[in-house]
């Protein structure tokens, strides 16, 4: 900035920023100006937030690779254990395996579930003109809720005593046994995360050609044939991509499970955030909670791999 | 047939959508009806919740919000996630928006490097970080911190937000920029008197959905904040839950207390929630 007004305006007249791509081939006459207006000033405004998120982020996550490696209680030194932690976690340690198939089953349920609810709401919500706003504000409320506010409000319509529940006879803790407490857990959780889903799919759907749907209904098709053959192609690229997301977030799940069980009963609930909480701040196993950490990351990978491996394998992804 | 089809083709037919309409209310009910129902229940006393669980109270008590807010401390708590939204919103919005300003219009050699490093960390699984983030965090005395925590969320929150100021800000004319140039204004003029003004749409989208987020927050103000005096509304509604369990009037007002504020902002302006919130699209 002191460099532009060190340079008369009058002497180097002020060039328009080409669009990216575009720029027309001429000769460079590097100056101090130049310089500072499209390098030095353009990383200066990107240094600050850069610098924070590395702060916050890189750093923490390359200690994070290091430490998995190590025996670290989280205060001083820790000790380089090379792979043992991960021998530990798949081999000896039984509750790890049960977290890592409690996180899967949260996946299948988070893909399926969720999934349903906001195709056919958005499918129906395609076709309404009177009312759509209100259907869509209304359907997408929940997921402003903060997690312990949705988490309260199925606390309360669970509870054995006057809850749902009790409404078809049953007086049993959804969440106090452990094979009810992930699926009572996973449900509230959908309630608050399918109008997320549903807008993202309305807006795709929205962009739909309706010659498509005059196509279809020229040749018969009922709204079940039309639901498939139109609509669910032209949105495939969102609702994959979605998915993919949704299977990556499945290993992170954390506010519900430490909010309505805490883990329990008995452990049926505990997932693989929820063990790495307890190893870091309650056990003292910081290194052993990093390794886990590093396995989620593996798991988000070969997520995204197994994508990547589909696309190429011909897949339309 | 032929005229059957033509008859499909050219009179635009008024589609029959009772069917959606039925299929949507419920939905509605389903989506609405738990919120309506903490909404109620803050109102009936005890007693009545046990009597009357999903129906309208028989006398509306206001005293349980005075309760709530006494014995949970809402005072305090809702100082603090004043504090920690205000202080993270601002950060967002001033080193996001400069970075944003960077990448739509100067596009200098690496932009696509950031925006890149960008996608990638805002994929990598928090758990990766937030382990040693807590031990960095402790080593440099952040815990228990209003600066700790706001930096956090505003780092959190920078992919996000620089997406959604970036696209917003290429949408913008040239012209005016151009025009302010000319004039002899340099780059943080230009920002401040001619994007900001024009843009605010787009600041306002971020603020938003960036300040709900942090208002909402629960997992990172549980870990790194351990002390009553530094809790945001959600950790110190757990505590409180975890002590009044089954004072359902009790607790139910509360949530309503804490829920109020963003459900009304939701209500006012919700275009623009939607849109921000399924434009970034990713949550952490």
């Amino acid at each position: 900035m002191a460099a532009e007004t060190a340079t008369p305006f009058k002497s180097r007249p002020v060039q328009a920023p080409y669009p990216p791509g575009s720029k027309p081939k001429r000769k460079r006459t590097w100056t101090r100006y130049r310089l500072m207006r499209y390098y030095v000033v353009p990383w200066l405004f990107m240094i600050p937030i850069l610098g924070l998120h590395a702060f916050v982020v890189v750093i923490p996550a390359l200690q994070g690779v290091y430490y998995s490696f190590t025996d670290w209680s989280g205060i001083g030194e820790a000790e380089f254990i090379g792979l043992r932690n991960f021998e530990e976690l798949f081999f000896e340690d039984q509750s790890y395996i049960d977290a890592l198939s409690r996180n899967v089953q949260w996946m299948i349920f988070r893909v399926t579930i969720p999934f349903a609810f906001a195709l056919f709401g958005a499918s129906l919500l395609a076709r309404v003109k009177r009312g759509a706003m209100f259907y869509r504000t209304a359907l997408f409320m929940p997921f402003i809720l903060p997690s312990i506010v949705t988490a309260t409000i199925w606390r309360y319509l669970y509870n054995p005593r006057y809850g749902l529940p009790t409404l078809v006879g049953y007086d049993k803790a959804l969440l106090g046994q452990s094979d009810t407490a992930l699926w009572a857990i996973a449900f509230a959780d959908n309630w608050q995360f399918w109008g997320f889903l549903m807008v993202l799919f309305l807006t795709a759907m929205q962009g739909i050609d309706p010659v498509l749907y005059d196509a279809a209904k020229v040749d018969g098709a009922n709204r079940w044939q039309e639901f498939w053959n139109v609509t669910l192609p032209g949105i495939r690229p969102v609702v994959l991509f979605m998915m993919m997301m949704v299977m990556i977030w499945a290993f992170l799940v954390f506010d519900y499970v430490f909010i309505l069980t805490g883990g329990g009963p008995a452990g049926a609930t505990e997932v693989i955030s929820i063990d790495i909480y307890k190893n870091a701040f309650q056990r003292f196993e910081a290194g052993y909670a990093a390794a886990q950490g590093m396995t989620i990351c593996l798991f988000a990978g070969l997520v995204v791999s197994a994508f990547a491996f589909l696309r190429k394998r011909g897949w339309d992804i | 047939m032929i005229a059957r089809r033509e008859f499909f083709l050219f009179r635009k037919q008024r589609e029959n959508t009772a069917f959606n309409h039925i299929f949507l209310s419920i939905l509605v009910v389903f989506s609405l009806g738990p919120v309506v129902l903490l909404a109620v229940n803050s109102f009936k006393s005890n007693a009545e919740m046990g009597l009357n669980p999903l129906g309208l109270p028989q006398e509306w008590r206001l005293e349980n919000f005075g309760r709530a807010w006494e014995q949970g401390e809402f005072e305090r708590t809702f100082k603090n996630s004043v504090i920690y939204v205000v202080g993270t919103v601002s950060l967002a919005l001033v080193l996001c928006g400069l970075a944003a300003y960077s990448l739509a219009r100067k596009n200098p050699p690496g932009a696509n490097f950031v925006m890149l490093y960008l996608l990638v960390a805002s994929t990598v699984p928090v758990w990766l970080y937030l382990v040693p983030l807590f031990f960095l965090w402790r080593q440099l005395e952040f815990l228990n911190t209003y600066h700790g925590l706001i930096l956090i969320y505003t780092a959190f929150n920078a992919p996000f937000s620089i997406f959604l100021l970036r696209s917003f800000l290429i949408g913008l004319p040239v012209e005016l920029e151009d025009a302010a140039r000319v004039d002899g204004a340099n780059e943080l003029q230009v920002l401040l008197r001619v994007i900001v003004p024009l843009a605010w749409p787009g600041f306002l989208t971020v603020g938003l959905v960036v300040g709900i987020g942090v208002w909402s927050e629960f997992q990172v103000a549980v870990i790194f904040t351990h002390k009553p005096d530094m809790f945001p509304v959600t950790t110190s509604y757990f505590k409180f839950t975890d002590r009044f369990g089954r004072d359902w009037a009790l607790t139910n007002a509360g949530a309503f207390m804490m829920v109020a504020p963003v459900l009304i902002l939701f209500l006012a302006l919700q275009r623009r929630f939607v849109e921000g919130l399924t434009q970034g699209g990713v949550k952490f």
